[in-house]
């Protein structure tokens, strides 16, 4: 006899895990199901080198909805961000580019790459503000469906025109730009210096399979911008013992709130029994009954591999198959002896607590991403750096240090051979581009973990190794994420729902997603 | 007492003649000023080698408004349109050849010789793209709405096209909303396997834009060049320019005027509200309404003064993305080349376009986007004197060669250096394809991009007035907020390719400008 | 972390406080003395010499400079001739304040223009399509502002070459003392007789050094900005982003002002050239502006009473605060007092502020909220015509 549950949520990544902590806070009996021996899916933190703990795929958080982390009382389970507040951009020629806390401070070293661009920085963010305003509202709802003539629908869509309609016309025309416009074009209204444009650009391609100058890369750069919006709130930062303390923060919250979470424990299949999902068996054979069926994983994954597609319409399957989950970023761990030493700004200091970026010129990005579209890993790649232990120390052992280096561009299909023969070249690009401008840095590397999308892939199960579980184009926003007529979080098959990062609003730490698709569920049951 | 119009065109472009033309049906007063000595701007035919009657900026009217065409009587000025079988002819780098024509179950069968996959998915792509086209269509002669102030009535409008969209049925209605933002390559990837297909129906995505195939936004122009319907091919006998004629013909019929080799030096503005316009050699003349076909850069930056334009407006228009990537090479030939894998001569009487594969022309976007001329030049072909023997010598043709991804700004040279190694690499190229063909070369004109922003007055030799991307259409065209022709100069309106729809030789700017005019004036 | 202005190895072993402001990222000195009294009065008895390098600089300069000064700013420009200095605001296409500053005609074709903001981008907009160039020259020129009933026979004995009796109020004078070239500006942000020394940034301590020797005879004191927020609300003078908030920084409309709203309306000529913003202004004026600057004298005996509730003598903070207070009429908020302070020199609590037009009438009453002993009271404010404190010799 299988046991039975009100929901089961198939995958603990942290959209699974908030779908299960707002299901458990409104009382239906809840169990997660994750396939690794930790909880966090994306969002972990392993100790991959002794005494080296990383937060092995994602590593920054920004758009952690404040309302999910006050109704899930995530501070109380051990939920603290802490403050990552400065990019630094070196350069090949040996200058930097340092943009922090202090405005000024700041505008000054704007000013040393173009006056006018300093002239600029301040418009430039105020308008960013109010774009991230005006989008806020998006994260919060459900999107209605154009087609439906259900008055849900219908006063959703009156209510979203009236919300953008009535921004002020400055506002509306730009978020119209950035909807439809290339990042770099889109920084370019502002600015003229190399590495100001090439660095804000930058945030428009991170998981997408575009060039900075490709059209629909400034929406992207905009979801990066989301979290700046709750200001007070730190939204963006590194959460303190890594990225996974925050999907333990959530799966304490879950289990304070009665759900159970079980590790080591894959999902074969849902369990369907006339148009109805009635629970899940395990790889290993093991089943579990429930009325509601929440998978967290991806479209591909929910649509095609968890249940049988020859049960779903055909169009929403041809949708799925459509559905853009293109991986193209890698992740390079690194183990330090000792900090790295920037060429730009030698010894210790504050800009190694902030992000690094090497991305010198929107020619430089876009030049790797030429590499990537033929099939190929960038040569000289586009790397997103942090030292988290130089912001939490418990992350190193005393006096050494862990280094996380996101990598763009690393197609999942390559051209030619296989990432089982690249990946160590594929690393060595990464260490090469980085060493331009640290020049200690392959003294001080102790280890060094490569991961793939491939390995993204093949360890956590992301298809593709896609860290949006889909690319945030605008043929895939909204009402038509993951497929048109499925962006409600529901399925065709009843009682199974969807509520990952495929799902609106998308991806990153975010959690809208995962709770979402529990209000949802609450509302049919 | 200096002359007083209802309204002066600026420019004798096919936009600024059907909206010359409307305004006079309509019993305006109408003046048109033209800086060259003929009519049609970009869409004239000219004789650049005597005997020989080069198509300058466009070969085909594909797109041409039917409205247009019924509303100013166009056939009985002297309009005559010729539609060919073929709508395009692809030579392949291994010898073969892809023909596409206007009936589906013909090209079937050449596509079958590529793959059976995409012959028998071609039929059910062609009925996708006329639904999503004919979609497109039904914005084609609406001013954009108003979003800031939600006028009613043009709403309602704009309601209907939101009906047509929704009459295509809920899931047509998402296909449209999905595609039009979409890579052109995703899009044609979703469909078909053979690269010779794709890049020969690919390359209609990037026409008259600086983006590969790869950038989002190509399916949108993809749709907006197969309007006509896919592949269409339709020519104005006797040249693209004898559209301007009949225009010009209709617009004087109607009271209009037309002074030629008329430059028009400034649009005089007295106190936020246009007067008339001032010609280079000094004289004025005063119009109720000055209507530009210019482009919006030189509208506004050449013949307005940016001083007179609030500072947040010449901003938006300051970044208008130009990025004009068109250059011609006519060559005046001696006799019909003959391509590899070409049969009939029927073949070569519409489109020839080499563009074997999406990553041909995603490389030679490539090069463009760092200033450079492609290395491996994706070309758009015609020899129009096939069908329409008039337009060259007897015996003789005439090959004009479209070379997209040349980019205006060269980073490492300048097209003062490159034009004639340009046109020496496009026959070189023309000659993988057309083995001999340099021995028929009587003569030949390269128009580079800076040629055309110098002689024909497109900004940065952008052949539609502005790239169209999705950031620079419908309601963002020209600039947000200024799409409805009206301008922030009171009585300043623009009517070409700047404005919607946009580019091509369609009319609808001109023909929508001229009733947004009529409106304002009859109150 | 703010960087030192040219003048810092000169202010920083004189601020035994160690009290800086962090101005437009600038160490800023508040005040060098353990109070900020004798330097208030120094600006109002003797003369005061402050830092003022912070501020923005830009030049415009070409054939076409006054066009595009015309075209920016709300006065008349053209009514500037060289040498003369005009105090103005320039605003949006919306008629709204951006920023206020002065506009100095060094030359038939170059005007120098302070700003408080870096405003680079926007003049340069405003330029465009003029034959003139905008130059941030900010950093390259450093500033100092003498102030004080003293302050001209100070510079008289440094600047001995250039006639300061010539030199009206709102002009200037450019000359070179030994090798130091100077602009001289008979401007200030104290309402008293004084100028502002405008230097190439590597000429400027010697020059502080110059009028420090001449000065002491005078009794000159280095003065920080407590002193001299003290002195600009008694001289009614505005500060951004504390009196209004620039447009360009303004996060709701509501927030945005008008020139008429600043009681700026004297600065706007809006029969004069086309400058950005003139047709809403024009709009504006037509309808009437729904706020109004106002200058308030809030009755010592009425905080005295309410302090007397307490049982306390009155007491008012010695520092001017730029901690807005609501003001009330008939119980209903009608507007705020933006910067208030007590006038040494006048003996009375004064604050600028904004109220609705309709209650801006020199003569009405307000009640002025007070916190005393936690409790929020109210007293008896009158509007009164600014600026409070205007001595003669300002113009003399």
């Amino acid at each position: 006899m299988a046991a039975q549950y009100d929901a089961i949520v198939i995958g603990g990544g942290h959209n699974g895990l908030v779908a299960a902590a707002y299901l458990a806070r409104a009382g239906k009996k809840v169990l997660v199901l994750e396939k690794r021996h930790l909880v966090g899916g994306a969002t972990v933190t392993e100790e991959v080198y002794p005494g080296f703990k990383f937060s092995v795929f994602s590593y920054v958080v920004s758009l952690l909805r404040p309302d999910i982390v006050r109704e899930l009382q995530l501070a109380r389970h051990g939920l603290t961000i802490l403050p990552l507040e400065s990019t630094l951009t070196p350069l090949p020629d040996g200058d930097y580019l340092y943009r922090g806390a202090d405005h000024w401070e700041t505008l000054r070293n704007v000013a040393r790459f173009s006056e006018r661009d300093a002239g600029a920085y301040d418009e430039y963010s105020r308008n960013m503000y109010f774009m991230a305003k005006a989008v806020k509202y998006i994260l919060g709802v459900r999107p209605p469906d154009p087609t439906r003539y259900h008055p849900r629908d219908l006063w959703g869509l009156v209510e979203m025109a009236r919300h953008f309609l009535g921004l002020p016309e400055d506002q509306l025309w730009l978020l119209a730009k950035l909807m439809t416009m290339s990042a770099a074009d889109f920084v370019e209204q502002w600015f003229e210096s190399e590495p100001l444009k090439a660095t804000l650009s930058a945030s428009g391609i991170i998981g997408t399979f575009l060039g900075p100058r490709s059209p629909g890369t400034a929406y992207v750069l905009l979801h990066h911008y989301m979290g700046e919006i709750d200001g007070a709130f730190r939204a963006w930062g590194f959460a303190r013992g890594g990225t996974g303390g925050i999907a333990e923060a959530i799966a304490s919250a879950a289990r304070a709130h009665g759900a159970a979470v079980r590790c080591d424990s894959p999902v074969a299949e849902v369990i369907v029994k006339d148009g109805r999902a009635t629970g899940v068996a395990l790889e290993n054979g093991d089943t579990f009954a429930a009325d509601i069926v929440v998978s967290s994983l991806d479209p591909r994954l929910t649509f095609l591999k968890l249940v049988d597609p020859a049960q779903l319409p055909g169009e929403l399957v041809a949708d799925i198959r459509k559905f853009n989950v293109r991986g193209s970023s890698g992740k390079v761990n690194l183990a330090l002896d000792a900090l790295p030493d920037l060429a730009a700004l030698p010894g210790p200091g504050r800009h190694l607590a902030g992000a690094i970026s090497f991305s010198p010129s929107v020619d430089y990005l876009e030049r790797a991403y030429d590499d990537a579209k033929y099939g190929d890993f960038s040569r000289q790649p586009y790397v997103d750096v942090i030292i988290p232990s130089v912001i939490d120390p418990g992350m190193a052992p005393p006096g050494k240090h862990v280094m996380s280096c996101f990598v763009q561009y690393a197609p999942y299909e390559l051209r030619e051979g296989t990432w089982e023969e690249k990946r160590e070249a594929f690393g060595d690009a990464v260490i090469d581009a980085l060493s331009t401008v640290m020049p200690n840095l392959k003294e001080v590397i102790l280890h060094r973990q490569v991961l793939t999308p491939l390995d993204i892939e093949q360890m956590i199960g992301i298809t593709q190794g896609n860290i949006f579980h889909g690319e945030l184009s605008l043929s895939q926003l909204f009402f038509l994420r993951p497929a048109p007529g499925y962006a409600g979080y529901r399925t065709p098959i009843r009682g199974y729902y969807q509520c990952g990062s495929g799902t609106h609003p998308g991806g990153g730490i975010m959690g809208a997603p995962g709770k979402l698709a529990a209000l949802e569920i609450l509302k049919d049951s | 007492m200096a002359d007083q119009y209802d309204a002066i065109i600026i420019g004798a472009g096919h936009n600024g003649l059907t909206a010359a033309a409307t305004l006079a049906m309509a019993g305006l007063h109408v003046l048109v000023v033209e800086a060259r000595d003929n009519l049609g701007g970009a869409a004239a035919t000219e004789e650049l080698f005597p005997g020989y009657r080069a198509n300058i900026g466009s070969e085909t009217v594909s797109l041409l408004q039917e409205e247009v065409i019924r509303a100013l009587f166009l056939k009985m000025h002297g309009l005559e349109l010729r539609e060919t079988p073929i709508g395009l002819f692809a030579p392949q780098p291994d010898g073969t050849a892809l023909t596409l024509w206007q009936d589906v179950t013909h090209s079937e069968a050449e596509i079958a010789f590529f793959s059976h996959h995409d012959a028998a998915r071609y039929p059910d792509f062609a009925a996708q793209v006329a639904t999503m086209a004919g979609a497109l269509q039904s914005m084609m002669l609406l001013a954009p709405p108003d979003l800031a102030e939600l006028d009613p009535s043009a709403l309602a409008k704009w309601g209907r096209v939101g009906w047509k969209v929704r009459r295509l049925g809920d899931r047509d209605m998402m296909a449209f909303m999905r595609l039009l933002p979409m890579p052109l390559k995703d899009y044609l990837d979703e469909w078909f396997e053979s690269d010779a297909l794709k890049g020969a129906l690919g390359a209609a995505g990037v026409t008259g834009t600086m983006l590969g195939p790869r950038g989002g936004g190509t399916t949108l122009q993809f749709l907006y060049q197969n309007l006509g319907g896919l592949n269409r091919y339709r020519t104005v006998a006797g040249g693209t320019g004898r559209l301007a004629e009949a225009l010009g013909s209709a617009a004087q019929a109607n009271g209009a005027e037309i002074r030629c080799g008329s430059p028009v030096a400034r649009i005089l503005v007295d106190d936020g509200r246009a007067t008339g316009v001032e010609l280079a050699g000094g004289a004025s003349i005063q119009a109720r309404a000055v209507v530009s076909g210019a482009d919006p850069k030189r509208t506004f930056l050449g013949l307005v003064g940016p001083t007179k334009l609030p500072p947040r407006f010449m901003r938006q228009v300051r970044n208008i993305l130009y990025r004009g990537s068109t250059a011609r090479v006519h060559f005046a030939l001696s006799a019909l080349p003959q391509f590899r894998g070409q049969a009939r001569e029927e073949q070569l009487s519409a489109a020839i376009r080499i563009s074997p594969s999406l990553d041909y022309l995603e490389r030679a976007y490539d090069d463009a986007k760092y200033g450079r001329i492609s290395e491996n030049l994706y070309l758009e072909a015609a020899i129009p004197s096939v069908a329409d023997p008039y337009l060259a010598p007897a015996g003789h043709h005439l090959l004009s060669v479209t070379v997209r991804y040349t980019p205006y700004r060269l980073r490492d040279s300048n097209w003062e250096e490159q034009r004639e190694p340009l046109g020496d690499r496009v026959l070189a190229t023309l000659a993988r394809y057309a083995p001999g063909i340099e021995q028929l070369v009587v003569d030949r004109h390269v128009l580079t991009p800076l040629d055309y922003e110098q002689r024909y007055g497109l900004t940065e030799g952008s052949i539609f007035h502005g790239q169209m991307g999705l950031d620079q259409m419908l309601v963002m065209r020209p600039v947000p907020g200024w799409s409805r022709y009206r301008t922030p100069i009171a009585n300043l309106y623009l009517c070409g390719a700047g404005a919607h729809p946009g580019g091509g030789v369609t009319g609808a700017p001109g023909y929508n400008a001229a009733r947004a005019i009529l409106r304002d004036i009859k109150g | 972390m703010p960087i030192p202005t040219p003048l810092h190895a000169r202010t920083a072993p004189l601020n035994a406080n160690h009290e800086w402001r962090d101005w437009a990222g600038y160490l800023s000195a508040s005040l060098y003395e353990p109070s900020h009294e004798r330097e208030y009065y120094a600006i109002r008895n003797a003369a005061a010499l402050i830092d003022v390098s912070p501020l923005f600089k830009y030049e415009v300069s070409g054939p076409d400079a006054l066009r595009a000064v015309d075209r920016l700013i709300t006065r008349d420009a053209t009514k500037c001739r060289v040498g003369q200095v005009l105090y103005t605001p320039w605003c949006d296409e919306d008629g709204q304040v951006i920023d206020d500053g002065t506009v100095a005609r060094l030359a038939e074709d170059r005007f120098r223009i302070t700003a408080a903001d870096p405003n680079l981008r926007w003049f340069q907009d405003v330029a465009y399509g003029f034959d003139a160039q905008v130059e941030d020259v900010s950093t390259s020129l450093a500033a100092l502002s003498l102030q004080g009933p003293n302050s001209r026979e100070i510079l008289r004995a440094v600047a001995g070459g250039i006639d300061l009796d010539a030199l009206r109020y709102f002009h200037l004078a450019q000359g070179t003392v030994d090798t130091i070239p100077l602009t001289i500006t008979r401007t200030g942000y104290t309402g008293d007789l004084g100028y502002e020394l405008w230097v190439p940034a590597e000429y400027a301590v010697d020059l502080w050094d110059r009028l420090v020797d001449h000065g002491q005879a005078y009794g000159l004191l280095p003065v920080g900005m407590v002193a001299m927020d003290i002195a600009r609300i008694e001289a009614g003078l505005l500060l951004i982003e504390v009196d209004y908030k620039s447009s360009a920084h303004a996060q709701i409309e509501a927030q945005k002002s008008s020139p008429f709203e600043l009681g700026l309306g004297w600065a706007v000529a809006l029969d004069a050239g086309d400058f950005v913003g003139r047709d809403a202004l024009r709009a504006e004026k037509a309808r009437g502006s729904a706020w109004a600057f106002a200058g308030v004298e809030v009755s010592w005996t009425s905080i005295a009473k309410l302090y007397a509730e307490e049982d306390l003598p009155p007491q008012v903070a010695g520092r001017a605060s730029r901690q807005a207070i609501p003001v009330y009429r008939n119980g209903r908020q009608v507007g705020q007092l933006t910067s208030h302070t007590f006038s040494p020199i006048l003996k009375r609590y004064i604050g600028i502020g904004t109220v609705l037009a309709e209650h801006a009438a020199p003569g009405a009453t307000l009640d002025v909220e007070v916190t005393v002993e936690y409790r929020r009271k109210q007293a008896r404010g009158t509007i009164v015509p600014t600026p409070f404190y205007d001595p003669a010799h300002k113009r003399r």
